[in-house]
């Protein structure tokens, strides 16, 4: 018996009517690339263009007005959900770009050093210099390395990461070789997308706090899965994005220390985030506003936070321990099965929903392929964390991911395609 | 099942015995691709034939999913020993029938022809093409090199 009301859940999500692939019923388990949408959520968004549509933090009509209300109401909700202050909390085009916005911030400060330029009160803990060192770990996301990697590249900076252990695991007994004193920031995943396992944040900050570097959190799999709280977590910054918390593409956000915020320079210029302007040179904004140059996202906010109320009606622990539920069925089922491989680890302490597997003789994309004409949809490929793939020595995998609007007879279906798959190919 | 249209027992064939897998110790020129959303690599070798320059020679070693496999293996059979037009030919008939615009020509693609249901599966189209292009890529990066063989593993 599950926790939730799967059935009930479902009929808010008009995707899940569709079939696919010559009339099968859609069994979707790709939420960890991007979930789908409530009606709810739908509906916020449309709402705010049909009544309220202006751009926000311009203009004093009453629409104007209205936009903008909405919009600041919507930061006060999305913060609240992870109870944070809602002038901490900067709206980005996705999870990326608040990645890019505190890595960019680095290269702002050092560059204005370089040039002898005064530096705000803190910003000097964003100047590196050759030989500083930039730690992330071996089971980042992409979008939590690549911009480090181009930070480095530009500031002379070192890149260090902390290895993974053949159990999917961080190897926290490298923390003490991997960060030192030279260590300026440490950036790291709450939960892996690709091996489902959940960081020991207090572990790492610790570690991080001791030589003064500044820690960021990538929540992407975490927020929007499980109750995340930012006085539990002491770290600097927490990035994550809406379109995988049943909220719209096109949004991300960025939670900051207020102290850290109020020392930074701007990363994206332009409209909006300015104090005063002349020809020759410009004040800016205090935070948010200072990082949100430009119109920016207010439907889409609207509609987020319509995707927290959702959530909060069902309760996040709730959600945690439904996922968790599907997951023991899913790894119990799947490693069940002949020549089937789970990647990531297969007990159930500090454990996501991604469940990443290789079948033994089939490459990912054909099984990929088989689960599709039955009308499950999986991701395969590198998922964007081609060096996790690397460590486990495998060119892909295939994953499942879960939500709120997945049962245990979607699991069933999978280990079926799985089988057919197998069939099919005749590996087994 | 739809799947047999895009697996028919032709690729499957050539993905489970390919042919001409294997790299040469010596070529003309070299390349390595990649599909970048998938993983899906192929490292290709050109060697100019030294009694005729013009006829290139394909060594290949790749990984990847069915598709990708089976159409190296089938482009080993179409373009070993063939000349840049021919193949050219042949990679451009290729990408058409996968566009559908173009029906299958098996003189021009032998069992390629077969992949014709890959056309329906746009997220694929890249695997069918991810040898040729490589194909391609290598046998002008030969005839641009002296006869000589230039390269070694």
């Amino acid at each position: 018996m599950s926790v939730l009301d799967v059935a009930a859940i479902r009929k808010d999500f008009p995707i899940l009517a569709r079939t696919v692939r010559d009339g099968k019923k859609l069994i979707y388990l790709d939420s960890g690339a991007t979930s789908q949408k409530p009606t709810s959520v739908l509906d916020a968004e449309r709402n705010f263009y049909e009544t309220h549509n202006a751009a926000v933090h311009r203009g004093a009509h009453q629409l104007a007005e209205e936009a903008t209300i909405a919009f600041e109401k919507a930061r006060q909700n999305i913060a609240a959900f992870i109870g944070a202050q809602a002038n901490d909390l900067i709206f980005t085009k996705n999870a990326t770009e608040a990645i890019n916005l505190i890595a960019y911030s680095f290269v702002n400060a050092t560059l204005k050093q370089l040039r002898g330029e005064a530096l705000p009160a803190g910003a000097e803990r964003f100047v590196l210099v050759e030989g500083d060192e930039v730690v992330v770990t071996e089971m980042e996301h992409h979008s939590n390395l690549v911009p480090w990697q181009e930070l480095c590249a530009k500031t002379g900076a070192v890149l260090k990461w902390i290895g993974l252990t053949d159990d999917g695991r961080l190897n926290y007994s490298d923390l003490t070789t991997v960060i030192t004193p030279r260590t300026k920031v440490v950036s790291f995943t709450h939960q892996s997308n690709l091996l489902g396992s959940i960081n020991d944040v207090a572990k790492i900050t610790a570690a991080a706090r001791a030589v003064d570097a500044i820690v960021v959190l990538d929540a992407c799999q975490s927020i929007p899965h499980m109750p995340v709280a930012v006085s539990e977590l002491d770290v600097d910054f927490i990035t994550w994005s809406g379109h995988k918390m049943l909220g719209p593409m096109g949004i991300g956000c960025l939670w900051g220390r207020s102290e850290l915020l109020a020392s930074l320079p701007p990363f994206i210029s332009g409209g909006s985030m300015i104090e005063t302007v002349t020809m020759e040179a410009s004040t800016f904004a205090p935070p948010p506003q200072r990082f949100e140059a430009g119109v920016p996202m207010a439907a889409q906010a609207v509609a987020l936070s319509a995707a927290v109320d959702y959530l909060q009606a069902i309760g996040m622990d709730k959600v945690a321990s439904h996922e968790h539920e599907l997951t023991k069925v899913a790894l119990a089922t799947l490693g069940d099965i002949d020549g089937v491989r789970i990647l990531g680890p297969t007990d159930f302490t500090d454990r996501g929903s991604a469940v990443s597997f290789v079948v033994e003789g089939i490459h990912p994309h054909d099984v990929g392929q088989v689960l599709d004409s039955l009308g499950i949809a999986v991701r395969v490929g590198h998922h964007c964390a081609w060096p996790v793939c690397r460590r486990y020595e495998v060119p892909a995998t295939t994953r499942a991911t879960f939500y709120v609007y997945n049962d245990l007879a979607d699991i069933h279906a999978l280990a079926d395609g799985i089988r057919q798959a197998q069939e099919f190919f005749g590996s087994n | 099942m739809q799947l047999e249209q895009m697996y028919q027992e032709i690729i499957l064939d050539h993905y489970k015995h390919p042919h001409g897998k294997g790299l040469a110790d010596n070529f003309t020129a070299q390349v390595h691709h990649v599909n970048p959303t998938c993983g899906d690599e192929i490292t290709l070798q050109i060697t100019r034939d030294p009694a005729d320059g013009q006829k290139l020679l394909v060594s290949y070693q790749n990984q990847g999913c069915s598709i990708s496999q089976a159409s190296a293996s089938i482009l080993f059979d179409q373009l070993n020993g063939q000349t840049l037009p021919t193949g050219e030919l042949a990679v451009g008939h290729l990408v058409a029938m996968l566009q559908r615009m173009e029906e299958p020509n098996e003189e021009i693609l032998g069992d390629g022809i077969a992949l014709v249901g890959v056309a329906q599966y746009p997220a694929r189209v890249k695997c069918a093409l991810l040898a040729w292009m490589a194909w391609k890529d290598a046998a002008i990066q030969a005839l641009g090199q002296n006869q000589a063989t230039v390269g070694e593993k």
